[in-house]
């Protein structure tokens, strides 16, 4: 196994109290793999991807337990300078906003040779040589000419192809993407995920992608892993997933979703809205919002990750019912 | 809510829709047949060769023209009375600047926008007022299009300031109250600030300012685009609920395709300030004769990993050409695997092709390429 999370926990001490952001995610994915990390706003994906990078915000955030296995190795227990030369080489991410994660006032040559400079100790020449390599292979037109170019001088969808060049500079063996294409338009997000997918299958890497669009999933995951108030509430083989969810969460996104190839009825909703993180009610973190709520045992137990076949799970007292009904 | 309801006896809008196509294929025949016979009556708006050129210029003391963006470049379409209407493109292609032109937010360059048969550019003054209170507006973001420091009383009722005789002052608060109960929000919470709001309530306080005045349309920019899966669905079945109870006609822009279709009864796509195709539902969606259309719908990732083997791709290279220079002819040639010698020459014309004229089919509707044929894209073969 590539990468490894066990029952990792991060929380967050504000001024409104300490906030749950993640309470005992399991995750592993293997070379070659792409595991899709679903769910909404605030359930903890950007957190959980952040603990893995060992990139957190802290303070305020605080890893509070679990392991990050990482070939075998747990990450936590590694000293900050080790683990500043893992990220880069071995694991990379790719984020939301390639314009803000880009160093504004240097050019893209210059930002992409650094990685060759700092890390492998090229010299100045050979790595400008491989940065216009890079930025060819994620097909920026005319790269030799554009080498000098700075961020904004470039669209949208070519500036995240450039993170993409960037996260794949030393051929790490992990990529993490949060939401990389959610802030393009659909042709361009379809080049930018293609692209992904196929240097992914030349280097062999893992893909870890945090997304909470099922379109998106459906089309490139192998597994998924659905996050609610920071947890892991679904995790299963994609289309295993699809035919038949194993949680009454998962069963009421797909439903609230509209279909593009014909024209649906009135959309399912999900009542309510997700807990607040300082707040979380006991028992099932859904119990709030799930149509088949019983009061005992989901208001008063945490159901753990069930297992409902050899490589899926539900975090639902009533997986059986919800998986055939 | 009687005083919203002002059109009972409306007559049932033709949904065509309505028909749940399950297999596209299978049920052409019948789709084109229930849509023939359709006569939505007079068109509430009509908007002719609508166009906004934002000038560009050069210099810091003496500013000349060196150009324009053209934003909106010669935009025809009619919104009748009870149905929605989609737009949907890509980023800047000018469908904000169509929702600004439409509520006066913007002058336009040239074209004109009849309201009942009114043209509305050249109106000012009281007139100009009387017809604009029947056009109302709902922003994209719930985040920033409510002023953070006035109570959701004083939002939902700042439109009395302006038109008081829809409600007298005395009246406001049980006016801003019967608002608040109509989009599902307490109506207790009217001295609360939007902070205290989760994105999809500050949708509804939105909706209820639209809908205030008791508007005959709504142009809705991106409603639910900054929501949350689930509670993108709770916005949208409430502005379909409204939609019925108030006989409501929408413009909804958005760049969402599915949700697009979901909502719509018709659907225009915009690609560099131009209307490229229109149509019902069912014509857009599973009978596309427009390239650029064609691209969009199969670009779109669908909930079905069983799907993804199976579907077309049609991936655009390049990049969208600049408003500012767009290409000669047809402004799609540049990325378009079908263009030809012709294309750079000719401008298409936003009509229906020759070759579909008259026939019974649902490629029938207007589309704006030389070459037009149909082409499904979004089922899996
Ligand atoms: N820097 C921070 N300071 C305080 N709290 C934080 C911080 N970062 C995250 N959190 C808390 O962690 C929770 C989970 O945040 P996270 O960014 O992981 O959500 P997400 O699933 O990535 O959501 P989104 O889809 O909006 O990106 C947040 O709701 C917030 O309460
Ligand atoms: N006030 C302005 N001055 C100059 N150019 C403008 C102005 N407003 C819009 N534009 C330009 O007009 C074009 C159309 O913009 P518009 O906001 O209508 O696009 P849009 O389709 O709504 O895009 P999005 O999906 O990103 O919201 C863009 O190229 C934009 O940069
Ligand atoms: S455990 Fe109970 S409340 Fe939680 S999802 Fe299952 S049925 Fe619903
Ligand atoms: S007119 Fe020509 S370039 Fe334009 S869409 Fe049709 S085939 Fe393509
Ligand atoms: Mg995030
Ligand atoms: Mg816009």
């Amino acid at each position: 196994m590539l990468l490894d999370v066990r029952d990792l926990r991060v929380e967050f001490r504000t001024r409104d109290g300490v906030a749950h952001a993640v309470n005992g995610v399991n995750l592993s994915v293997d070379a070659g793999e792409t595991l899709a990390v679903l769910g909404e706003s605030g359930s903890g994906k950007s957190v959980t991807a952040q603990a893995v990078m060992g990139i957190l915000d802290s303070p305020p955030g605080r890893v509070t337990g679990g392991e990050i296995l990482f070939k075998g190795r747990d990450l936590l227990g590694l000293k900050e300078e080790e683990r500043r030369r893992i990220r880069g080489a071995e694991m990379a991410m790719i984020f939301q906003d390639a314009l803000s994660s880009l160093n504004p006032v240097l050019t893209v040559g210059a930002q992409l040779a650094e990685m060759f400079t700092v890390h492998r100790g090229m010299s100045r020449k050979d790595a400008r040589a491989r940065a216009v390599e890079l930025m060819d292979r994620v097909r920026i037109p005319a790269a030799r000419e554009r080498v000098d170019d700075y961020p904004h001088q470039f669209s949208g969808g070519m500036r995240q192809r450039i993170m993409i060049a960037m996260a794949m500079a030393l051929e790490p063996s992990l990529i993490i993407a949060d939401e990389p294409t959610t802030a393009l338009d659909v042709t361009v997000q379809a080049q930018v995920m293609d692209l992904l997918a196929e240097l992914q299958r030349e280097l062999d890497m893992g893909l870890v992608l945090i997304t909470h669009d099922l379109g998106v999933v459906a089309d490139v995951a192998d597994r998924i892993a659905v996050m609610y108030a920071g947890r892991i509430v679904e995790s299963a083989p994609v289309h295993d997933l699809y035919k038949a969810p194993a949680h009454p969460y998962t069963r009421g996104l797909l439903a609230s979703i509209p279909r593009l190839d014909q024209k649906g009825r009135e959309l399912y909703a999900i009542k309510g809205l997700p807990p607040s993180l300082t707040d979380i009610p006991p028992g099932c973190p859904f119990n709030p919002r799930c149509p088949m709520v019983r009061d005992t045992p989901c208001r008063t137990e945490v159901p753990p990750l069930f297992e409902v076949a050899a490589d899926r799970g539900s975090a639902c007292f009533f997986w059986e019912e919800c998986l055939h009904g | 809510m009687a005083e919203l309801s002002k059109n009972d006896e409306r007559e049932a809008t033709p949904n065509v829709s309505e028909v749940d196509v399950v297999d596209a294929h299978s049920e052409t025949e019948a789709v084109a047949a229930v849509e023939a016979p359709v006569d939505r009556g007079e068109p509430i708006l009509q908007i002719r060769g609508l166009k906004k050129h934002f000038p560009l210029t050069q210099g810091i003391l003496f500013k000349r023209q060196v150009g324009a963006v053209k934003a909106v470049d010669g935009v025809s379409f009619d919104l009748y009375q009870g149905e929605t209407l989609g737009i949907v493109g890509e980023s800047g292609c000018g469908k904000s600047t169509v929702a600004k032109l439409l509520m006066n937010l913007e002058q336009a360059t040239a074209g004109e926008i009849f309201y009942k048969g009114q043209d509305i550019t050249r109106l000012s003054g009281r007139a100009l007022k009387a017809v604009r209170r029947n056009i109302q507006m709902v922003f994209q973001d719930p985040y920033t299009s409510l002023n953070p420091r006035m109570t959701v009383g004083d939002i939902i009722g700042e439109p009395f300031d302006i038109h008081p005789e829809v409600a007298p002052k005395g009246d406001r608060r049980r006016k801003v109250q019967e608002l608040l109960d109509v989009v599902g929000l307490n109506p207790e919470y009217v001295n609360r600030y939007p902070h205290q709001f989760s994105g999809g309530q500050r949708q509804r306080i939105g909706i209820a300012r639209g809908l205030a005045l008791n508007p005959e349309v709504i142009i809705c920019d991106e409603p639910v685009s900054a929501l949350d899966v689930s509670v993108q669905a709770q916005v949208i079945n409430l502005m379909e609920k409204l939609q019925d109870e108030f006989d409501l006609s929408y413009i909804f822009i958005a760049h969402d395709l599915s949700i697009v279709r979901h909502i719509s009864d018709r659907v225009g796509v915009m690609y560099l300030g131009k209307v490229v195709e229109i149509g019902s539902d069912e014509q857009i969606y599973d009978h596309p004769t427009h390239p650029y259309t064609q691209a969009l719908l199969s670009a779109v990732p669908q909930p079905d990993p069983e799907a993804r083997e199976h579907r077309e791709r049609i991936i655009l290279t390049g990049d969208v050409p600049s408003p500012a220079n767009p290409p000669s002819g047809c402004s799609f040639r540049t990325r378009c695997w079908k263009a030809e010698a012709r294309c750079a020459e000719e401008t298409p014309l936003l009509a229906v092709p020759q070759r579909f004229q008259g026939g019974d089919t649902p490629a029938n509707h207007e589309s704006a390429c030389h070459f037009a044929e149909e082409k499904d894209v979004v089922h899996a073969a």
